[in-house]
């Protein structure tokens, strides 16, 4: 770093403030726009895909109906259960499309920007969609007593520890997952974003701002590269962690037993 | 309100939310959702059952079908014993038919020939006897007329002269039994 410095001009490592943009226009920032357009493309990609469905499916309808099918019967079904799952199917299915999408804008180029890394949307989508609807379907698939019962006595704990296991199950599945739940996707969208831009940024200074340490810009740039693999790996990955955690919250609630 | 004071203080946290961005969040989520709750499950629904319904369909036709063929293959099966059955039954039928028809046959042949020969014996005994009793009446009447002429007046008397012819004609009858036999 000091080597860096002292062959002249200042590396100013990318930081927070890269996330806050200025506005485009008004009070509209990129992250706004990304998610309108993001899903103005699943919408129309789906209708699309859905307007002429045939029970021997071409290119396009098969792509859509893995789609499909992977929200339906790996996640929904798998987690919530056979017999309970059909009316989550557009829920989880709507969950994995939104934070994919949103996720890979990451990676495309001139738009750039994971929309995910503003935690204002995904705990939008933990706090006020997933969190209200698994508590609702338990309380009313149990009862208002039985499902707290439910919830928090896990079947088979021996009574001398249920004054301990009540309020940490309580607090895990009322307070910390809906949390949890934003917080993981930020965060891994954060970070990535964040190296992806020390990488790109340093190899771009590195290149522009000296004399001998313009050979080891390649090295920057190459792990800038390295890095974007990973980052579509983790943001598939956080997409269905998301969508998957979400139907295994639904499906805890439902469940007859733990 | 978070993102105005935010803006008055400066440098941003990341880790506290925008009003703005929850609220369009939220919005732009229930849109999809809506879209694809309304679009998109149902018509996928809608294939998957179709498609189930189709290769179930098509199972149960093939299940119909064969069963279909396996009850003709039986009806044949017992229609053919049946036929054969009956051929036999005819066949057997008509050989004791046969049988019977040549025995009766045989019977009324021999019947007719038993009456033909008894006829013909009967009719052959009715003209020996008919030409034995003209024979013993010529022969009488010219042996009497051949003696007479020869002895003359003494076998005028009738009684005599029927015992005489009738002792000759018994004397012939013993001479010609024997060649008769």
């Amino acid at each position: 770093m000091t080597k860096l410095l002292a062959s002249g001009g200042e590396f100013v490592a990318p930081g927070v403030k890269d996330f806050f943009l200025p506005p485009i226009f008004g009070s509209v920032t990129k992250p706004m726009v990304l998610l309108v357009l993001s899903i103005v493309i699943i919408a129309v990609f789906f209708i699309a895909a859905t307007r002429n469905l045939k029970v021997v499916p071409g290119k396009f309808q098969f792509a859509a109906e893995s789609l499909y099918d992977f929200g339906r019967n790996n996640i929904a079904r798998e987690q919530i259960g056979s017999k309970d799952f059909k009316p989550f199917i557009p829920l989880i299915l709507t969950i994995f499309t939104f934070i994919l999408v949103n996720n890979l804008f990451g990676l495309i180029p001139i738009v750039q920007f994971p929309t995910m890394s503003h935690i204002g949307f995904p705990l939008a989508v933990s706090l006020l969609v997933v969190y209200p609807v698994y508590h609702f379907v338990g309380f009313k698939r149990h009862g208002f007593v039985g499902y707290l019962k439910h919830q928090t006595i896990p079947p088979g704990a021996p009574w001398f520890v249920l004054p301990l296991l009540i309020p940490i199950e309580f607090f895990q599945k009322f307070i910390l997952n809906p949390l949890t739940l934003a917080i993981r996707v930020f965060a891994a969208m954060f970070a990535g974003h964040l190296l992806l831009l020390v990488f790109t940024l340093a190899g771009e200074f590195l290149l522009l701002n000296g004399g001998l340490t313009v050979i080891v810009a390649p090295v920057s740039f190459a792990f800038a590269i390295a890095l974007t693999f990973l980052e579509a790996l983790i943001m598939c990955l956080q997409a269905y962690i998301f969508a998957l955690l979400s139907a295994s919250y639904i499906g805890m609630a439902l469940a007859e037993e733990h | 309100m978070d993102t105005l004071i935010l803006a008055a203080e400066g440098p941003v946290n990341p880790v506290i939310p925008h009003t703005s961005e929850i609220i369009l969040g939220l919005v732009a989520f229930l849109l999809l959702l809506f879209v694809i709750k309304k679009f998109v499950s149902p018509r996928f629904e809608a294939l998957y059952e179709e498609r189930t319904a189709k290769i179930e369909g098509g199972i149960e036709k093939a299940e119909q079908a064969q069963a279909e063929a396996q009850r003709a293959l039986e009806q044949y099966k017992e229609q053919l014993a049946e036929a054969r059955a009956e051929a036999a039954r005819i066949r057997d039928d008509a050989r004791a038919e046969g049988l019977q028809i040549v025995e009766e046959m045989r019977e009324q042949a021999q019947a007719e020939s038993a009456r033909i020969v008894a006829q013909g014996q009967h009719q052959l005994d009715a003209q020996r006897a008919q030409i034995v009793a003209e024979l013993r009446a010529d022969l009488g009447r010219t042996a009497v007329e051949l003696a007479s002429k020869v002895v003359g007046e003494s076998l005028e008397d009738d009684s005599r002269r029927r015992g005489t012819v009738d002792r000759f004609l018994n004397e012939l009858d013993a001479v010609a039994a024997p060649a008769s036999k």
